[in-house]
C-alpha cells in the first residue's frame, strides 16, 4: 500500500511517499509554498526520482499552512500531528519534537505510545524562526546553509535580542560595524532562535528523547545551542525537514488500515 | 476523523424574522436601545454617564442617570469593523498601539464625537472603577481632560488574597457612597433607598437568570453555542439594573431549559468537543474565530467572561464583595479555581486561550493559569494571538493550526477513552 504527504509550508513544499505505513520510498522539496509553484514542482519532483506512477498512490494527506487551498489530496491534517507522527515514525522513543520552520515554532510533546498530548506555538514574531535566520544571512550577505560551518569557528559567541527580528537586524549591523568576529555574529544569532526556542519547549515540558524537525533541524549551530540551552541530547536526522510530508503519509495510511 | 472536519454537517434551518417573544429579539433590543435611550436623555439634558462594565451599576441606576459603556461600544465598533479606523485616530494622537484598543477607540471617540458603527451620547461625567483593570484608571482620566468634565474613581484594588477582607469591604463601602454624593452634588440628585432596593432586586434578578442560562451547558450536547453568551452578555454589562433585562434573561433561561429538553441547540453543528474559551472575544474575527471551531464540530460551551457579569448578592455586603470578585480583580489561585470549576461543571474537553493585545493582565497570568487548569482538568490547553478590538494582531491561518491542534488531542483523548472502556 502506498501512500503520499505533501506538506505545504509558508517557504517551501515538500513531499513523501511511504509503503506500507513504515518504508519510506522517496521524498522532494521544493522552495515556494502556499499560493506558488512549490507544491506542484514537488510533486513533478517526486515523480521524477521514485519512478513511481503517482496513480498508484492510496491515499493522499496534505499538511502545512496550505492544507486548506490545495486541491487534490483525500484529506488533510495539521502539521502538529504530521511532526509528531514523522518523528516518531523515524525515532520510535521520540516524546519531544522541536519544529523550527519558516514562519513559525512548535514544540510538541508525545505520549509513551506516541501520540500528541500537548504543544506550544510561537506567538506572532518572526524571531525564534526560519525566517530570522533568513533575515541575517541576508545582512551578512551568506547562505543560511553556511551557518552552521561557520558558527563552529566561534570562540566567544556575540549575545543578539530574542526579542525582535527588527531589534536583532539592527543589533547584528552596529556588532558589525564594531568589527566583531563573523563567527561568534553567526554564533550569536543561532544562539538567539535557541534561546526564544527552549522557552517554549520548557513551557511544553521537555522528554526525551527529543528531536528536531524543519528546514532549521539542519543547521547544527541551532541544535548544539538548543541542546546547551535545554541540558539534552537532541536527536537529529538528515529526512527531518520531511518529517511533517512523511507524517501526513504516514497518517494516510492509518486512515486506510481502519 | 481530522479530515471529517468539514464534515460537521451544519443543520441548516430557513431564516425567520425573529419573535418579538424570544429572548434573541427582546436581549437585542435592550442592547440596541441602551445606546439608542440615552443619546435620546441627552437631547433632553439629563445627566449622561460613561461607565467603566463592572462598576457597581446600581449607583446611576438609583440615581436615575443615563448611561453608557466604552467597553461595549468599542466592542460594537470592532465587531462592525471599525476598529482599526479608530485606533489610527487615538495612534495619530500620540497614544501608544500597546494601549488597550478599547481605550484608543474610546480616545478616539471622544475627539471625533461620532462612528457610524456605533455612537452613543457625549457624557457629563466618568464613572471609573479599576476591578476590571488599571488601564481603565489612564483612560478615564484622559478622557476627563479632553472632554473637561469630572470622573468619579471608584477603586476596587486587585486582591492578592483568595478571600475578600473585611477591611476591603469597608474601603469599598466608604468609596461607594463617596460617588453617590459626589453625584448628588454634581446633579442637584436625591438618594432614594427605596428605588436602590428596587434596582439591587432587578440586578439580581437578571444576574441570576444568566449565571442558570450558562450554567445549562452542563448538559451534553449544550442547548446553546457559547458563541451566542458573547452577544448576550451586552445585557448584563449596559442594563443589568434595568427590570426588563431580568425578565429577558428569564426567557433565555427558559428557552435554554427547552432546547436541552427537546435535544435542540442554538449550535448549528453536531456537537463532538467541548472546549472553555479563556479571555475577552476577538470582536474583529468573531466569525472567523466562531466558525474555525464550529467546522471541527467543537463548541464552545462556556467562558467566564459571560459569567463575570452576573452580580448575585442578597445584602449590600455581600454586593460590595461581588463586586471585590469580578475575575480581573482576583488572585490567580482564586482565578484558577473559578474556571476549573466551569470545567468540571460543564464537562469541557479542551480550553482556548485567547492571547490579547489588548490586555495584558488577563493575558499576562494565563500562562502559568492556563498550565495549572490543564493539569488539574486533565485536558490541552492552546493559546492563539488575537486582540479584543483591534484587527491588526490576528492572523486565520495561525488560529486555525492552533484549534486544529487542539482537536487532534481531544479526537486522542476520546479514542483512548474509549479503548479504555471498551
Amino acid at each position: 500500500m502506498i501512500t503520499l504527504g505533501i506538506d505545504i509550508g509558508s517557504t517551501t513544499s515538500k513531499c513523501a511517499l511511504l509503503r506500507d505505513g513504515s518504508d519510506i520510498l522517496a521524498t522532494s522539496l521544493r522552495v515556494g509554498g502556499l499560493g506558488t509553484e512549490g507544491p506542484d514542482e514537488a510533486m513533478q519532483e517526486l515523480r521524477e526520482s521514485s519512478g513511481i506512477d503517482l496513480s498508484a498512490v492510496d491515499r493522499t494527506i496534505i499538511t502545512g499552512y496550505g492544507r486548506n487551498k490545495y486541491e487534490g489530496g483525500d484529506g488533510e491534517v495539521s502539521e502538529l500531528t504530521c511532526h509528531a507522527l514523522g518523528g516518531r515514525l523515524v525515532f520510535p522513543e521520540l516524546r519531544t519534537v522541536i519544529d523550527i520552520g519558516g514562519q513559525d515554532a512548535k514544540v510538541i510533546c508525545l505520549s509513551e505510545s506516541g501520540r500528541m498530548t500537548n504543544f506550544v506555538m510561537n506567538d506572532k514574531c518572526a524571531a525564534g524562526t526560519g525566517r530570522f535566520l533568513d533575515v541575517m544571512a541576508n545582512i551578512l550577505r551568506m547562505d543560511v546553509n553556511d551557518f552552521d560551518e561557520v558558527a563552529s569557528g566561534s570562540v566567544s559567541p556575540a549575545a543578539i535580542s530574542s526579542t525582535c527580528t527588527v531589534f536583532a537586524e539592527s543589533e547584528v549591523i552596529s556588532q558589525l560595524a564594531n568589527g566583531v568576529d563573523r563567527a561568534d555574529l553567526v554564533a550569536g544569532i543561532c544562539g538567539s532562535v535557541a534561546s526564544r526556542v527552549s522557552a517554549l519547549a520548557r513551557r511544553a515540558g521537555v522528554k526525551p528523547q527529543v528531536c528536531m524537525s524543519g528546514g532549521v533541524a539542519k543547521n547544527g549551530a541551532v541544535r548544539r545551542a538548543l541542546e546547551k540551552s535545554l541540558d539534552t541530547e537532541i536527536a537529529f536526522d538528515p529526512r527531518a525537514q520531511y518529517f511533517g510530508a512523511i507524517g501526513a503519509a504516514l497518517y494516510a495510511y492509518r486512515q486506510l488500515q481502519q | 476523523m481530522a479530515e471529517e472536519v468539514k464534515k460537521a454537517e451544519e443543520v441548516k434551518k430557513p431564516r425567520k424574522p425573529l419573535d418579538p417573544n424570544s429572548a434573541k429579539y427582546k436581549l437585542g433590543k435592550i442592547a440596541s436601545d441602551a445606546f439608542a435611550n440615552t443619546i435620546e436623555a441627552k437631547k433632553q439634558g439629563k445627566p449622561v454617564a460613561w461607565v467603566s462594565s463592572n462598576f457597581p451599576v446600581e449607583i446611576p441606576e438609583t440615581l436615575g442617570i443615563w448611561t453608557a459603556y466604552p467597553e461595549n461600544q468599542a466592542a460594537g465598533i470592532a465587531a462592525r469593523g471599525a476598529g482599526e479606523r479608530m485606533c489610527n485616530v487615538a495612534e495619530a494622537d500620540g497614544y501608544s498601539n500597546d494601549i488597550c484598543a478599547y481605550a484608543r477607540i474610546s480616545l478616539a471617540y471622544a475627539k471625533l464625537k461620532e462612528c457610524p458603527e456605533q455612537d452613543v451620547a457625549m457624557p457629563d461625567v466618568l464613572l471609573c472603577c479599576n476591578n476590571i483593570c488599571n488601564c481603565m484608571i489612564k483612560w478615564y482620566e484622559n478622557l476627563s481632560q479632553e472632554l473637561n468634565i469630572p470622573m468619579i474613581m471608584l477603586d476596587i484594588p486587585f486582591n492578592p488574597d483568595y478571600e475578600v477582607s473585611d477591611a476591603q469591604v469597608a474601603y469599598v463601602t466608604g468609596q461607594f457612597w463617596d460617588a453617590v454624593h459626589q453625584l448628588e452634588d454634581l446633579f442637584g440628585l436625591k438618594w432614594d433607598d427605596k428605588k436602590f432596593e428596587e434596582v439591587t432586586g432587578f440586578s439580581c434578578r437578571a444576574s441570576r437568570a444568566w449565571l442558570e442560562a450558562t450554567a445549562q451547558a452542563k448538559y451534553t450536547p449544550s442547548p446553546f453555542n457559547g458563541f451566542d453568551l458573547l452577544n448576550h452578555m451586552a445585557v448584563m454589562v449596559t442594563a443589568r439594573g434595568k427590570e426588563e433585562a431580568g425578565e429577558a434573561m428569564e426567557t433565555l433561561l427558559k428557552e435554554y431549559k427547552e432546547n436541552h429538553e427537546k435535544g435542540e441547540s442554538t449550535f448549528r453543528a453536531e456537537e463532538k468537543y467541548r472546549v472553555m474559551f479563556e479571555g475577552i472575544a476577538c470582536w474583529p474575527y468573531l466569525r472567523a474565530t466562531s466558525r474555525g471551531l464550529k467546522d471541527r464540530g467543537i463548541n464552545m460551551v462556556t467562558t467566564i467572561y459571560a459569567d463575570a457579569f452576573g452580580f448575585d448578592y442578597n445584602s449590600f455586603d455581600e454586593m460590595i464583595r461581588a463586586y471585590c470578585s469580578v475575575p480581573n480583580a482576583i488572585n490567580l489561585e482564586k482565578s484558577r479555581d473559578k474556571r476549573v470549576k466551569l470545567c468540571k461543571d460543564n464537562n469541557v474537553e479542551g480550553l482556548l486561550v485567547h492571547t490579547n493585545r489588548s490586555c495584558k493582565l488577563w493575558s499576562g497570568f494565563m500562562a502559568e493559569m492556563s498550565r495549572q487548569i490543564g493539569e488539574e482538568c486533565g485536558i490541552p490547553v492552546t493559546s492563539f494571538d488575537g486582540d479584543q478590538a483591534d484587527p491588526r494582531n490576528f492572523s486565520e491561518a495561525q488560529y486555525d493550526t492552533r484549534v486544529q491542534g487542539l482537536m487532534e488531542i481531544m479526537e486522542g483523548n476520546k479514542a483512548d477513552r474509549a479503548g479504555k472502556e471498551a
